[in-house]
């Protein structure tokens, strides 16, 4: 066995040194791994593992400054909320492309599905260190049948269904590299089906995020609580959907110069100007929504305090100004502040869960949660996770290019 | 519990649908979630009258025999009154201390424990049943079905749940039960009502103690706040309160409202069969629609080539 992955012109050798050690032999791919960014990246998930030694030994206690006023922290603040929300480019190109025949960005969707997948999957990687009993993940599904008037059940069950359909999505790219013909003409034709329950999974648990806080009115800043909380929550999904898959091609194209093909690289200013624009669309769409959340609130008076003005930073900074920015890059056709304006968005849509969860909540108690610098730890070796996940995947699968052997297979 | 292949049937036969089907049709305690009801009639309840209360704080002594937890503070020491305290894992009722603000000289004691609502948050939070509001009126947990997402501790907003987040691999949640064990298996009354030394604390029916409560504020005008607070607040709870200070003074949130909170997921859950019947046909007619007009188009193309 050791023999043939060593000798190059052995069929199965040559199918493990194509496919898994990206052309190179087993030695010279060890030493292909030596890179800084790699370097850094083992520094930073051996410490998210001293991190989840200590959790899973001393407990929540030990690594966290969660307590029984502020029970979420950075771990359901970002690791969960951001996570799903900037995750939702894989529903909104899915349905541009395969729903709604917009066939211009089909070069982005396997990318975005696959941004997607394991956005979701990191998002339940980082559940397991927050739940006090990380095993029983299955029981709302498989056990403990009941809690249907729980937004948190919906939450459960759907994230567990459109992981499995992103799979379904995203398994045309495995079976095309794995050289599954059958199995991959098969998975095509599940992809609309898939695409249909999944848009209308995200529809509902993207909205169930932001539903999930209706239950607390005292404890939610009056300007951030709203019966419309389930409503900001899914526009503004689409919203960080579209400005990742603008910024992955802005990081795809840099990084993966060698391997994205030349039609890719040629149509994704295109692309990016597209998104830019209907980004800009739904921005404006969301900035109005958010101000007839104010008006229903009718708390004009806490505007004038401290967390009244960060309010307007996030309506104005983060919201206004990249509607703006985006359409100024579109109308100029400026790609670069496009992609700038990308990356404000994707900003303020974590400075917005981050708000919900954890800024302005609790606003008026003393007891103030700030995270401690293990949990930052954990959130940053599951992003590393996740970029080398995506790495990994991208070298190796027909994402960002075509598989020459099936033409327009995307 | 089992995963029998019944259990995994009815469980992927919930996909999503079901949620709709069960909301509409479902079992009592699914209704008592999200529906307005007036309440199980002969439920208990509790009064303290935090006028009565002098601190001594023997209901913490008793509340951690009765549940078999560590023994608070020293009675005699009354340093734990320099900060305030809130119900945790380590004990399910504290009595705090609070300053008159018409008499800056008068203190108040207020006992703090679970509140046992009538439509409670944490029950319709929580995703696996682990929380339950009984026929008794005691809001109980489950810990063998908890998952500890403590979904439960954020929708609670009377602060009463503690966590276990020491407990590396099976923290619970730990709560006030108004000793159900004792009252509805053995017809006692809970430990804390039971030693309460000036009977600042008593234990009845619900209905019971709202009148008793309301007849004290009759028979001394201008003793106390007038309201039974706990009778309306968030749809009501079961531990009721009387006091003369106003009670945000001692602590007691007064900017819930008299809608119970369960409510307020109620319209977005309703959205769920909605969104789950109109967008498969909406999103299919669609694609169905763009795939038409390309074929047109394809069709078009096609014979201008031929002419």
């Amino acid at each position: 066995m050791a023999t043939k992955i060593l000798n190059p012109r052995g069929s199965q050798g040559s199918w493990v040194m194509k496919n898994l050690l990206m052309e190179k032999t087993p030695a010279d791919y060890i030493k292909s791994l030596f890179t800084p960014f790699n370097a850094i990246a083992a520094v930073i998930l051996l410490t998210g593992g001293i991190v989840a030694y200590l959790r899973f030994t001393r407990g929540l206690a030990a690594v966290t400054n969660l307590s029984d006023a502020n029970p979420w922290g950075l771990w359901i603040g970002f690791d969960v909320l951001c996570g799903v929300a900037l995750a939702a480019g894989g529903y909104v190109l899915a349905s541009a492309v395969y729903l709604f025949g917009m066939e211009d960005y089909r070069p982005v969707v396997r990318p975005a599905i696959l941004t997607g997948f394991l956005g979701y999957f990191f998002v339940v990687i980082g559940l397991l260190f927050d739940l006090g009993r990380p095993w029983r993940l299955p029981y709302p599904i498989f056990v403990t049948v009941g809690g249907v008037a729980s937004v948190m059940f919906l939450v459960a069950w759907h994230v567990f269904l459109y992981l499995t359909c992103q799979f379904v999505e995203f398994s045309p790219a495995v079976m095309e590299w794995l050289g599954w013909k059958k199995l991959r003409e098969w998975t095509v034709k599940l992809t609309v089906g898939a695409t249909v329950f999944g848009v209308m999974l995200s529809t509902l648990h993207q909205s169930a995020l932001g539903a999930l806080f209706l239950l607390a009115p005292a404890k939610l800043h009056p300007l951030w609580y709203t019966p419309l909380l389930p409503w900001f929550f899914f526009i503004s999904s689409i919203i960080a959907g579209m400005s990742m898959v603008i910024m992955e091609g802005m990081l795809s194209h840099r990084i993966f110069n060698g391997h994205a093909d030349s039609d890719h690289t040629s149509r994704l200013e295109r692309i990016t100007l597209g998104l830019g624009k209907a980004a800009s669309l739904v921005l404006f769409l969301y900035f109005w929504l958010k101000v007839v959340g104010l008006v229903h609130g009718n708390h004009w008076d806490l505007l004038s305090t401290p967390l009244g003005s960060w309010f307007l930073v996030e309506m104005l900074g983060f919201i206004l100004a990249p509607c703006f920015l985006f359409l100024w890059g579109v109308k100029s056709k400026n790609v670069a502040l496009v992609r700038f304006t990308a990356v404000l968005t994707v900003i303020g849509i974590i400075l917005n869960r981050l708000n919900v969860s954890v800024i302005a909540f609790n606003w008026d108690i003393s007891e103030r949660y700030v995270p401690r610098w293990s949990e930052i730890a954990v959130t940053i070796a599951i992003i590393t996770l996740g970029l080398i996940a995506f790495r990994w995947i991208v070298n190796r699968m027909p994402v960002l290019k075509e598989h020459p052997e099936y033409p327009g297979g995307h | 519990m089992e995963v029998t292949r019944r259990k995994l049937l009815q469980g992927m036969g919930f996909l999503a649908g079901a949620i709709a089907l069960r909301n509409l049709a479902g079992p009592e305690q699914a209704l008592a979630a999200v529906e307005d009801f007036p309440g199980y009639p002969e439920r208990f309840g509790m009064l303290t009258d935090t006028t009565m209360c002098v601190g001594c704080r023997w209901c913490e002594v008793a509340c951690a025999q009765a549940n078999s937890m560590p023994p608070p503070a020293a009675l005699s020491d009354k340093s734990v009154f320099n900060k305030m305290r809130r119900p945790s894992a380590e004990a399910l009722t504290v009595v705090n201390r609070y300053t008159d603000p018409a008499d800056t000289k008068r203190t108040v004691f207020r006992k703090m424990q679970c509140m046992h609502c009538n439509e409670p948050a944490c029950v319709s939070a929580c995703l696996v049943g682990a929380l339950e509001k009984t026929k008794t009126g005691n809001v109980v947990y489950h810990e063998d079905k908890c998952i500890g997402c403590r979904y439960c501790m954020v929708a609670c907003p009377f602060g009463a749940l503690g966590y276990e987040y020491s407990d590396a691999l099976s923290p619970a949640v730990r709560k006030c039960t108004m000793c159900y064990q004792k009252v509805v298996r053995e017809g006692g009354i809970p430990a804390c009502a039971q030693i309460c030394p000036t009977k600042a604390t008593i234990f009845g029916k619900r209905s019971d103690l709202i009148e008793v409560a309301r007849g004290r504020i009759r028979s001394q005008p201008g003793k106390y706040t007038n309201l039974v607070y706990g009778e309306n607040e968030a749809g009501g709870t079961s531990w009721l309160y009387l006091s003369s200070v106003p009670f945000d003074q001692i602590g007691l949130p007064t900017n819930l409202g008299k809608t119970p909170i369960p409510e307020l997921t109620r319209d977005w859950l309703l959205a769920v069969p909605l969104v789950l019947i109109t967008w498969p046909p909406l999103l299919l007619g669609f694609r169905s629609l763009f795939r038409r007009q390309e074929q047109i188009a394809e069709e078009e193309a096609k014979n201008r080539k031929v002419v």
